[in-house]
């Protein structure tokens, strides 16, 4: 298929960018998102013109360092699916795709479709984790009894690959699905417990600090979200908080 | 409880408070109101009884527009946030693809509400306030001396179309905000997704039923008078 990109360029943080017209030809249908972005700047390179910068790491949907916002919707218009996962078979002979980077404050441009999502470990390192001794003496995990209920839905939140898709979605650039994600893997399980009160506490505080919208619930971010995580983490994070709150 | 509610989370929470007292509040509007179709006398009575009652004037009236104050400077005040959260827009934004219109322009049914609202206050409020404690009459009675003067009010106001006009399309923008207010007040309040569908439909049917009823009543008088 042929196809016409109109791509955001911009050569880096400090620089305005501007949208670009690019035609691709013969793009096979099974090709991935990514792989067509290869083709382009396979294309590029050849007649010596700058090849467009993307995240991409595993292209297999699980480390969340692709990104894009293609025809309107963060990983495009399929569900469930990253960028790399994403294919040509989606969109028609003779389309013309919009790509963009991710747009948030927190998320700025460091170079055309490249954003710094760095907000994202921050608000990690600020809770997003449970202090464990790991010198040798380490409990055996399978020694603490957890109901089947409770463990599902901790794998169903953890499975957040912290992409950004959501805050790219919400028309707010609210990071509360993720940081509901990170919040609920933990508040759902026994060894998430003794740190959860600092944890929502200090992770939400963080995510303020980091100039994130708040949620409206429009429930976007939950749709564009390639890892089904659900508005449900979003209402766990709320009563975590105002739990935390009225402990402390 | 330090900086609670100054934190992301502690503003939802108390959008969501204030809403769920609004909500509260327009269904006892409601009530009283469509007594107005069914019985006049029914209807002055509990009018007379809400406008003079101590505690509905001197502690629910005061949390009621205090309510309404947080609820739209808040809203603004959020908006203005959120806006400033993405400083370079989309050039292709397809919000229609994972979202509703109304959960998207909450704002604007918002504006509507506010405008409807200052409107409302000088028909009724306003006029309210001067008679009962400017004029001290207390009595809610018209000049005769005789009869209760509320109903008189309510159907003289809706003799002129353009008034009965702006209240239906008030009463449309009301609904298309209680259809995601209603369920994202308690989304917002940490309520499970379990109990949330069944507040959902029920939700849906409040943002339906209650404006279209307000709209009924509007109408009804128009047409009768």
């Amino acid at each position: 298929m042929n196809l016409t990109l109109k791509i955001w360029r911009q050569k880096d943080a400090q620089s305005k960018g501007k949208m670009v017209d690019y035609k691709v030809t013969e793009i096979s249908e099974h090709m991935s998102f990514l792989e067509m972005m290869d083709v382009l700047n396979e294309q590029l390179i050849n007649t010596g013109e700058e090849p467009v910068a993307f995240d991409h790491d595993c292209r297999e949907g699980i480390c969340g360092m692709c990104s894009m916002f293609i025809n309107g919707e963060a990983h495009g218009p399929d569900r469930g699916v990253t960028t790399c996962q994403l294919h040509m078979r989606m969109f028609k002979d003779g389309d013309t795709i919009t790509i963009e980077p991710f747009r948030a404050k927190a998320f700025p441009v460091l170079k055309d479709l490249v954003v710094d999502r760095s907000s994202f470990d921050r608000i990690q390192h600020a809770g997003g984790y449970i202090s464990v001794n790991t010198s040798g003496n380490t409990q055996d995990a399978n020694a603490i009894p957890i109901s089947k209920h409770a463990a599902d839905e901790a794998m169903d939140s953890a499975t957040c690959i912290g992409c950004g898709a959501c805050v790219a979605s919400c028309k707010n650039s609210s990071a509360m699905l993720f940081v509901g994600a990170k919040v609920s893997q933990y508040a759902l399980l026994p060894q998430g417990q003794v740190e959860a009160t600092d944890r929502v506490k200090n992770m939400v505080a963080q995510m303020d600090l980091e100039g994130f919208g708040n949620c409206t619930n429009t429930g976007a971010c939950e749709v564009e979200c390639p890892k089904g995580i659900s508005l449900e983490n979003i209402a766990r994070m709320n009563r975590e908080f105002l739990s935390a709150n009225l402990k402390s | 409880m330090s900086g609670f509610f100054k934190s992301s989370i502690g503003r939802k929470y108390a959008m969501a408070l204030s809403a769920l007292f609004l909500m509260f509040f327009l269904l006892q509007h409601f009530a009283i109101n469509i007594l107005s179709v069914f019985s006049p006398n029914a209807f002055n009575e509990a009018s007379h009884f809400m406008g003079t009652f101590w505690a509905v004037q001197y502690l629910l009236q005061p949390v009621l527009i205090f309510g309404v104050i947080y609820h739209f400077i808040m809203g603004f005040i959020l908006e203005i946030k959120n806006r400033n959260a993405r400083v370079v827009k989309y050039a292709k934004n397809n919000g229609a693809a994972n979202s509703s219109w109304m959960s998207r322009n909450m704002i604007y049914s918002g504006l509507a509400i506010l405008a409807f609202l200052v409107l409302h206050f000088i028909d009724f409020w306003l006029p309210e306030i001067n008679t009962k404690y400017i004029q001290g009459d207390m009595s809610g009675l018209l000049a005769d001396g005789e009869s209760f003067r509320y109903y008189e009010e309510l159907t003289h106001k809706f003799v002129d179309p353009l008034r009965v006009g702006a209240y239906v399309l008030a009463f449309v923008f009301l609904s298309l905000h209680l259809m995601h207010g209603f369920s994202s007040a308690f989304q917002s309040s940490g309520v499970s997704s379990m109990r949330k569908q069944k507040l959902q439909a029920f939700g849906k049917g409040y943002a339906i039923l209650i404006p279209l009823g307000f709209i009924f009543i509007a109408l009804f008088h128009y047409f009768n008078h």
